[in-house]
């Protein structure tokens, strides 16, 4: 008798307790994917640097690249990501309108982003720079196409929790969720510094 | 007097429980003062490695690159703490623990391609010798 009293005062905590639990794991669990597409973007920086320097006979990264366009780009994606900070700030203090108008900006610096990348690859393409080129260029396009097609659906996310908060506030749940962004978005300003350090800066080096 | 024990138990866990949420709560959002520390930092340790290749003050191109990734690793480093609020408690610890084995991960794959690719390239490829030299 004493020991079902027991089980049953402990039961409930135990329930609550993973109950509480659930909500932080959102957290480490999304951490966890952003780790294992960190695994993603290693494997092509690693491919990258093998075949970096293999251009066929073709043009390398002096010939190519425009560092000031590059410095821009950077510029963007770094402005992107203090904004999206506003953001997170103005959603602690339960302002709405501010995180939107915030959430707005981010999401015009990240057009701003992938158009100057898609400026540059239909330049690199207009001058016979195509992927199938050379192995460095095979593996430049497949680098960083990976990282302008995440950024893109980082942009597609972004304006999918723009209307989620315009519709329904900044409920729990939408909380949550931009959280999750707000490290996705982060997450790919930290993968940028790699790719502007390992393939323009490197490949201009001389 | 397990059952006391049961109680002081589940308080000390909903105690940790708390200030965790709290750190939390804390570590999701920042400070205002944070994320401009960071921005400030980042935009500096970006400028410097561009400037150091666009306008070459160092003739030797290898301290260049040597330098190039030193800022980038320093920049990667303070993206983590201002940015994404890395720190020892966050998750209690379990986001820094996967962190670190990813780190170790990527080592791996990038010391480890390179290296084996280095080799394989030197030996099979005598025509590539100059090439083989310069890869980074």
């Amino acid at each position: 008798m004493a020991n079902a009293m027991q089980a049953r005062a402990d039961g409930p905590t135990f329930y609550v307790r993973e109950e509480e639990h659930g909500h932080n794991a959102t957290m480490l669990g999304f951490w966890i994917y952003l780790m294992s597409d960190c695994l993603i973007f290693a494997v092509l920086f690693a491919t990258y640097g093998v075949l970096g320097r293999n251009y066929a006979a073709g043009p390398s990264g002096v010939d190519l690249f425009d560092l000031k366009l590059v410095a821009l780009n950077t510029s963007m994606l770094l402005l992107s990501s203090i904004t999206y900070g506003f953001a997170m700030l103005e959603m602690a203090r339960d302002r709405m309108r501010a995180t939107l108008g915030w959430l707005a900006v981010t999401g015009l610096f990240g057009v701003a982003f992938v158009g100057l990348e898609l400026y540059e690859f239909s330049h690199l393409i207009h001058e016979g720079a195509t992927p199938q080129r050379s192995a460095f260029l095979s593996s430049f396009f497949a680098l960083v196409g990976t990282h302008g097609l995440h950024v893109s659906f980082g942009i597609l996310w972004l304006v999918t929790l723009m209307v989620q908060v315009g519709r329904r506030g900044l409920v729990e749940a939408n909380r949550r969720r931009l959280m999750c962004l707000s490290l996705f978005w982060h997450f790919l300003d930290v993968v940028w510094i790699g790719v502007f350090t390992f393939v323009y800066l490197m490949g201009v080096i001389r | 007097m397990s059952a006391a024990t049961g109680h002081a138990e589940t308080g000390a866990r909903a105690e940790t429980h708390g200030s965790r949420d709290g750190h939390h709560d804390e570590a999701a959002h920042g400070t205002l003062r944070g994320y401009l520390t960071g921005f400030v930092l980042a935009v500096v340790l970006t400028a410097i490695p561009f400037w150091l290749v666009m306008a070459e003050p160092i003739a030797d191109p290898r301290l260049t690159t040597v330098l190039v990734i030193a800022f980038a690793v320093a920049q990667i480093i303070v993206h983590m703490i201002y940015f994404l609020h890395m720190n020892t408690r966050s998750e209690g610890g379990w986001t820094l623990l996967a962190l670190i084995f990813t780190v170790v991960l990527v080592v791996i794959t990038l010391a480890g391609s390179l290296w084996i690719m280095y080799h394989l390239n030197a030996n099979m490829m005598p025509v590539h010798a100059h090439d083989a030299r310069t890869m980074p």
